[in-house]
């Protein structure tokens, strides 16, 4: 899953699109990505178009395609699914290969496979080419609850710390000489657990110590403002809105 | 000690954990303003137990604490908060906003300073600490000499009238230790150090108490206190090896 | 089982998001409850608990190994709205950062993985707590059952989400088996993990479990020699009155899905009707479905080949599979006269 490495998914730098107000950035991937779900399936050439919008950005960005095509791989357990499909889906069969092949799964097929691989890309794109701290500052923005922006921003400040603690209990372990096999050894994993949620659950407490400690009553004070210009949002919003004619066109041809 | 308005003042002290483990016994003493004074005692002695009641963050036991003459307690909350700057052991547990000039703001923001006022205050309390030019850093990519003073620093942004330090030493390399004193040195305020780095101790604090189960052992000038062998080993207190506080002059 | 985008219709995700924030919305009060002003920093480190715990290899047999979920975990740990809460979070980051589930998907994610799980873990712990007697064995057992229920309960969340908005006409009948089959092999690894987990961290701090509270003694403190009572606690030990809460929002969760199950079952005629003639349990297409399904992130794939397949879970997965067919069948018999051109369902 990929976690445990948040700092190497942003990629620095100065392009237009880093430049951008992240609750902007943050709004155009989500439509971006609305639109490529509504789309009808059967017009495969929008989806290309979104694919080449995409490329676009990722040029702009500075974004190397092999480092966009890599992060892709997240996707593969799904792809198997995907593959799975035309096998079992109902309806009228095709014969390819000596294959028994679900027309209709080998469409449900092409439309995961399209849009989810759409969607990963753009959400890859974003997080390559936003700071998580900006993300919070988005996410603040565009209203979700501050409860959860601060969990999450507490999650994402603490999480090096705590994979670290459970690097260094994996670290003790070995270095007695346990290696865990098999079942038979996941009681001694699980007191890791046990004990690895103690040590997050206690410096939680001392982190709130630290909070109350210095007047926090409840609410977050807010420090930093994010603000976009119509200039940036029109920039922004340019892809969601581009797909949107793609889609548009594609439901009416 | 002619104390005018005594910084802080503990009195009857006492204090159980919810698990039932008892921490504190009847802690009284009394630090006057601009003190310097460290807090010694042994693992386990209630230090930390004794730190967080002088903000109130712990109660509910028996005996009473005021800092500045105010009595600490539900009602003057905030301002006993803004008065009493702790420095937690550990600056990872101290620094939990994304960035470091975040950090250092919430304090004085949770007090409901904005603005270009906000903006001064975090400047000058990192430029104190010598972190002025890591104020865009997130914490976890500094150094732990460098979080331990933004820490301090993060304390230093609320104008406290006294700055309680939980082992400021531990863990840090001894250049880091020296600048860490020279900064500490250099502040005009009340300062309690809890620690068990007796050479540390010796260095910044003029005077020193003892804690040891629960209770304040002994009160006096520091270098006494160190140079006393029986009161030392009666309390699991131990100079490092080759360390002779009778030799060593003080500087201020 | 992070659901990607596509997946899922667009309308249903919608309805699902609608459902998501509705829950989180109840979450966010529930917190309050049960950590007050604490809220966001022990939420954001169990949420830090549960990403870098969803690491931690179980090894399982020959090279194979799974990981915890953590929903049931968090939900006995910390209380349910919390859990919900942290999980969502843990979600929303995977999703924003890693890509890992789809953004229009975080509503079936967030339903699926967030609330099912950890609403059905709690109700069920709840429920075992009040009958079995209050000793600390009862707290492992009444986890193991609760996260063994979890995570088939999460798989037919799922189902019923396909059932409505899938945009592949795969038979309802096989992806509830897939799924179901699947996933109470991983709810016995989970059952096994969670329990001994709540059990190590009983063993050292009783009070930190959340579905453990109750068990506490009166307070005497000593001064100067003197034995003197503590001042009653003041801080209120467990929220109580959230049960009945909980309650109602489980159900009105159900409900919700329930009804756009049949709302919308003529969105996919095609699929539900070959539900009826497929219903049994196609024995050929569980095999099939469970030996590659990667909707089982949890190293199954080898788990349902190994000796574990046999026995005790077989017997369970049917049990389960039939007690979740009916209930797919019984929410979607009443739409199936229902005739209605075969749309597609890309929309």
């Amino acid at each position: 899953m990929g976690a445990g490495h948040a700092h190497r998914l942003y990629r620095h730098g100065h392009s237009p699109v880093h430049a951008l107000p992240p609750h902007t950035k943050l709004a155009a991937t989500f439509l971006f990505v609305v639109v490529v779900v509504s789309t009808p399936r059967e017009a495969m050439w929008a989806f290309a178009a979104y694919a080449v919008l995409l490329a676009v950005v990722a040029y702009r960005a500075r974004v190397p395609a092999g480092f966009l095509l890599g992060r892709l791989l997240i996707e593969v357990p799904f792809v198997a699914f995907a593959v799975l499909m035309p096998f079992v889906a109902e309806g009228e069969r095709v014969h390819v290969l000596g294959l028994s092949l679900s027309v209709n799964g080998l469409w449900g097929a092409w439309n995961v496979l399209a849009k989810g691989t759409l969607g990963v890309a753009a959400s890859v794109l974003l997080a390559s080419t936003t700071e998580l701290r900006e993300l919070l500052l988005g996410l603040q923005r565009l209203k979700l609850p501050p409860l959860l922006v601060q969990i999450a921003s507490f999650m994402i400040r603490y999480g090096d710390v705590i994979t670290d603690e459970m690097r260094r209990m994996r670290i003790a372990r070995e270095s007695r000489g346990f290696e865990a096999r098999g079942v038979r050894h996941w009681g001694v994993l699980a007191k890791s657990a046990g004990a690895l949620f103690i040590r997050s659950y206690e410096r939680g407490e001392r982190v709130h110590l630290a909070m109350v400690s210095r007047g926090y009553a409840g609410a977050m004070p807010v420090i930093d403002e994010v603000t976009a210009s119509g200039a940036q949002w029109r920039h922004a919003l340019a892809l969601p809105c581009a797909a949107l004619v793609v889609c548009l066109l594609g439901w009416l041809l | 000690m002619v104390a005018v308005t005594a910084s802080l003042e503990v009195s009857g002290l006492a204090f159980a954990y919810p698990d039932g483990h008892q921490a504190l016994f009847g802690v009284d003493f009394s630090i006057a303003r601009g003190e310097r004074v460290a807090l010694l005692g042994p693992n386990g002695a209630g230090k930390t137990t004794l730190v967080l009641h002088l903000n109130g963050i712990l109660g509910g036991g028996t005996g009473t604490v005021a800092v500045a003459g105010l009595p600490v307690g539900k009602e003057h909350m905030a301002a006993i908060r803004q008065k009493v700057g702790i420095v937690f052991q550990d600056p990872d547990d101290q620094l939990f906003m994304p960035t470091v000039r975040e950090d250092v703001a919430f304090g004085p923001a949770a007090a409901g300073i904005k603005g270009a006022a906000l903006e001064e205050r975090v400047r000058t309390a990192l430029e104190r600490v010598g972190m002025a030019d890591f104020a865009d850093r997130p914490p976890h990519h500094l150094s732990f000499g460098q979080r331990r003073r933004v820490a301090v620093a993060t304390v230093l942004a609320m104008e406290p009238e006294i700055l309680v330090l939980d082992e400021p030493s531990s863990n840090l390399d001894p250049a880091s230790r020296r600048e860490l004193a020279d900064i500490l040195r250099s502040l005009d305020v009340t300062v309690l150090m809890v620690t068990h780095d007796l050479p540390y101790a010796l260095e910044l604090c003029p005077r020193s108490l003892v804690l040891s189960d629960g209770v304040i052992a002994a009160d006096g000038p520091t270098g006494e206190l160190l140079s006393d062998d029986a009161l030392m080993r009666a309390h699991r207190l131990e100079l490092p090896f080759g360390f002779d506080p009778r030799s060593v002059t003080m500087g201020a | 089982m992070h659901v990607p985008d596509g997946f899922i219709n667009a309308p249903t995700s919608a309805v699902t998001g609608v459902v998501a924030a509705g829950a989180l919305a109840v979450s966010l009060r529930g917190a309050r409850r049960e950590l007050d002003e604490r809220t966001a920093p022990l939420a954001g480190l169990v949420a830090a608990f549960i990403f870098a715990v969803q690491m931690l290899n179980f090894p399982v047999a020959a090279g194979t190994s799974g990981h915890l979920l953590g929903g049931a975990l968090a939900a006995i740990l910390v209380g349910p709205y919390t859990a919900v809460l942290c999980v969502s979070v843990v979600l929303l980051m995977q999703g924003v950062l890693f890509a890992d589930g789809g953004l229009t998907a975080l509503g079936v994610n967030i339903t699926d993985m967030a609330i099912v799980t950890t609403v059905v873990s709690y109700a069920v712990f709840r429920g075992l707590l009040a009958v079995l007697p209050r000793k600390r064995r009862s707290v492992t057992v009444a986890s193991f059952v609760a996260a063994l229920v979890s995570v088939p309960a999460a798989a037919v969340a799922f189902t019923l989400i396909y059932a409505i908005g899938g945009t592949t006409d795969v038979s309802i009948g096989k992806v509830a088996t897939a799924m179901i089959g699947v996933h109470v092999l991983i709810g016995i690894g989970e059952a096994v993990i969670t329990a001994l987990t709540v059990g190590a961290v009983i063993a050292v701090r009783p009070d930190l479990v959340h579905g453990a509270r109750g068990l506490r003694q009166r307070l005497r403190l000593r001064v100067n020699g003197a034995l003197v009572d503590a001042p009653a606690p003041t801080a209120p030990v467990a929220a109580r009155t959230s049960r009945r809460t909980l309650w109602v929002t489980g159900l009105v969760t159900s409900l919700v899905l329930a009804g756009f199950v049949s709302f919308y079952a003529s969105a996919s005629p095609d699929g539900l009707e070959k539900v009826a003639h497929d219903k049994g349990i196609d024995q050929e297409a569980k095999q099939h479905a469970s030996a590659d399904s990667p909707l089982a992130d949890y190293g199954v794939k080898d788990i349902s080949d190994a000796r574990l397949s046999g026995g005790l879970a077989g017997v369970i997965g049917v049990g389960v599979t039939v007690v979740a067919g009916s209930a797919v069948f019984w929410a979607l018999r009443r739409r199936r006269g229902a005739d209605a051109s075969p749309v597609n369902t890309g929309v």
